[in-house]
């Protein structure tokens, strides 16, 4: 896995861990209000101190999401919104010096639609990190996995409350940069508490693997960052940040930005 | 029990198409269903017990019929039908219902879910749901539940809930989504009863075993009436679950196998739902198969008159025979199929279910170009009660129903 030490996941990760520290994993639709806002987002995060987004390519038929992203993408979409033009975002975040480790989480339909090698060529140029595929099981991941670990990206894979206790070992094996562990069975969205199970099921993993294990699904506000951070590397936060971005998109760009911006500041404050 | 043991290989492919590409959250789910479904058809309780239920719930077997005056007015192929709208609930879907049924007892569920596009899957949910004693929920584009209202009532009278979707196009691959989205969180007590040989392993060979009658049956049937097999079968393809049926007992002898999918009004992207005709290999909805996509991988709009075939996908194993060359995949148009309801109607008094009649427009092409002594069997996959407002608005648009009524009161009158 020589290929991925320079990976900034897998950096980022190590100096968290050095440092004692947990890591805020905000999650945007690329496209949504525009791929200016998209990029005005991920620098006006990074500013405030966030390592790693996760940006979401709008799917058609996103089936593991629940309605607030599932609106996102079926307005970016309908906006207009390509897959090039996504790493065409990328590639001038990085250009005009962007450091966060960006993850794409995208749906196996379009990868294999564009090639799982185009699309790894791609990704690797514009200088995405890696990638987070929620219907890319382990058991079809085979193939995939040397493809993205030789262009030095992270196929990040997912466990589920509903995943048998050998089976998330098995995908702590197979998965890189960290593991995504959902912590309730269901779709995505905002929820007010997490079930005491998931949090104790992330402990128990973290006994088997040394790679990061980060939670999301539900997790909605900073009371709920810092219940799972006490166990895990890091907290995905999704629906909550996209249905605030929803509801300021008749605002001006600026002020669209401070305010999900704050928001997000608001999340990081109980794991800085 | 299965007639051909080579496919799927245990990881679901049929060739290069199925597998399960599903979020992990559904794979314990799929292989509690994958394990029961193998130790339910190697077990002859269960097999009994699900042949009981389709003799006596079901009503089969369902008759093979010849039609007399389509055979004679068509001049060419004898035409025969395989009758799956003699069914109880109006078409092939029982078949498969019931047996996912009797699976969901033996897993001790409580539940059913299941999507539906025509009604007749969600229908046939229902009643196995109402014959077991277990909660139903079905989920239905707006759309369908538009234009198949009579079979949203049966649904609610059978004790069903019908949940309407208003996402995307409002129809089957919607319904489809929202499906899946209710069994990430409830796998652990309920069932999803998908309704054709689509989705992830095991659906695809499950739900083509539980189809599988139909061809056996079949097969017997012309051989006593004919005392040979036929030269062509002729099936609609939607996800493909009556084909599946009708073609697999067959599928090793010398019969030639025509599926006919939805053409819908023109070639273009977005009119149709022609996907092996012109669709491209892709994911949705957990398997690798035919798609209609863009170049993205965005699923591609899709029309048709039916709303049992108006779906952007199929299953794999027919992504398979169609690159194989085993299986012929045509398309038939609206109106064409709308001339078949009217042809079947008139000549055979059967009014077949728009799903079915595109392929009694195909075979209606293909029998003249027969000699005699050729025979055409066509799997009537259901009947057409459930679209007779609908097809009566659109003969009403065409001017195919100017007063006929009246027309025919007054001639009675007159006599």
């Amino acid at each position: 896995m020589n290929e991925l030490n320079d990976n900034r996941l897998n950096k980022i990760f190590a100096e968290l861990r050095a440092d004692g520290k947990k890591a805020l994993m905000p999650f945007i639709t690329a496209g949504q209000g525009g791929l200016e806002t998209t990029e005005s987002l991920l620098r006006d995060f990074e500013a405030r101190g966030v390592r790693i987004v996760e940006l979401g390519f709008p799917f058609s038929d996103p089936i593991a999401d629940g309605p607030t992203i599932q609106a996102s993408y079926t307005e970016a979409l309908a906006a207009g919104v390509r897959v090039d033009d996504i790493f065409a975002t990328v590639k001038n975040y990085r250009a005009s010096g962007g450091k966060l480790a960006l993850n794409a989480m995208v749906s196996y339909s379009i990868v294999y639609r564009l090639g799982v090698e185009r699309f790894l060529d791609l990704a690797g140029e514009v200088g995405l990190d890696g990638m987070i595929i929620p219907d890319l099981p382990l058991d079809e991941a085979g193939r995939f996995e040397p493809l993205s670990a030789g262009r030095g990206l992270c196929n990040v894979m997912l466990i589920a409350p509903t995943t048998p206790p050998d089976r998330r070992v098995e995908i702590a094996r197979h998965s890189r940069g960290f593991i995504y562990f959902m912590s309730i069975a269901g779709i995505t969205g905002e929820r007010d508490k997490l079930p005491e199970e998931s949090i104790a099921a992330v402990a128990e993993l973290r006994e088997h693997t040394e790679t990061p294990v980060c939670v999301g699904f539900g997790i909605s506000n900073p009371r709920t960052v810092e219940h799972v951070c006490q166990v895990a590397d890091g907290a995905i936060v999704g629906s909550a940040i996209v249905h605030r971005i929803n509801d300021a998109k008749d605002r001006p760009r600026d002020e669209l930005v401070k305010l999900v911006g704050d928001f997000v500041s608001e999340l990081l404050a109980p794991i800085a | 029990m299965s007639d051909r043991k080579e496919q799927p290989d245990g990881a679901g492919y049929f060739g290069p198409f199925g597998g399960r590409f599903v979020p992990e959250t559904l794979m314990s789910a799929l292989n509690q269903l994958a394990g029961e479904y193998e130790a339910a058809i190697a077990d002859e309780g269960f097999r009994a017990e699900f042949n009981r239920c389709l003799r006596e719930i079901g009503g089969r077997p369902s008759e093979l019929y010849f039609c007399h005056r389509l055979t004679e007015k068509l001049g060419g192929a004898k035409i025969y039908l395989k009758r799956e709208d003699m069914n109880h609930t109006g078409a092939h879907k029982i078949n498969n219902t019931l047996g996912q049924a009797l699976l969901t007892l033996r897993m001790g569920k409580k539940r059913l879910i299941a999507e539906t596009g025509a009604g007749q899957h969600g229908v046939a949910t229902a009643t196995a749901a109402a014959v077991f004693g277990l909660e139903c929920d079905v989920y239905m584009g707006t759309e369908d539940i538009r234009r198949q209202a009579l079979n949203v009532f049966r649904m609610e009278l059978l004790g069903a809930r019908v949940i309407p979707v208003d996402s995307g196009q409002r129809t089957l691959k919607d319904a489809t989504n929202e499906a899946m989205r209710d069994w990430m969180g409830s796998c652990e007590q309920t069932h999803y009863v998908l309704g054709s040989v689509c989705g992830p392993h095991p659906y695809p060979v499950m739900v083509r075993e539980f189809q599988s009658c139909i061809g056996r049956e079949a097969r017997e049937q012309m051989i006593s009436a004919e005392g040979r097999l036929p030269d062509v079968i002729v099936a609609c393809v939607g996800g493909g679950s009556n084909a599946a049926g009708i073609f697999t007992p067959m599928i090793d002898d010398e019969v030639e196998m025509v599926g006919v999918e939805a053409g819908g009004t023109g070639p273009q992207l977005g009119r149709h739902a022609a996907t092996l005709c012109e669709g491209a290999p892709g994911v949705l909805h957990g398997s690798l198969s035919y798609v209609l996509q863009d170049d993205d991988g965005q699923t591609a709009e899709v029309h048709s008159i039916s709303a049992g075939l108006d779906y952007p996908g199929v299953g794999p194993e027919h992504s398979q025979w169609k690159e194989t060359g085993r299986v012929r995949y045509t398309r038939c148009s609206d109106d064409e199929a709308l001339d078949a309801v009217v042809t079947l109607s008139h000549t055979e008094g059967i009014i077949p279910a728009l799903e079915s009649a595109h392929a009694i427009a195909e075979a209606v092409k293909l029998a003249p170009q027969m000699a005699g002594d050729k025979i055409l069997l066509i799997n009537l996959s259901g009947r057409g009660d459930k679209d007779c407002n609908e097809i009566g608005e659109i003969l009403k648009r065409r001017g195919q129903r100017n007063n006929s009524a009246d027309t025919e009161r007054q001639r009675t009158r007159e006599l």
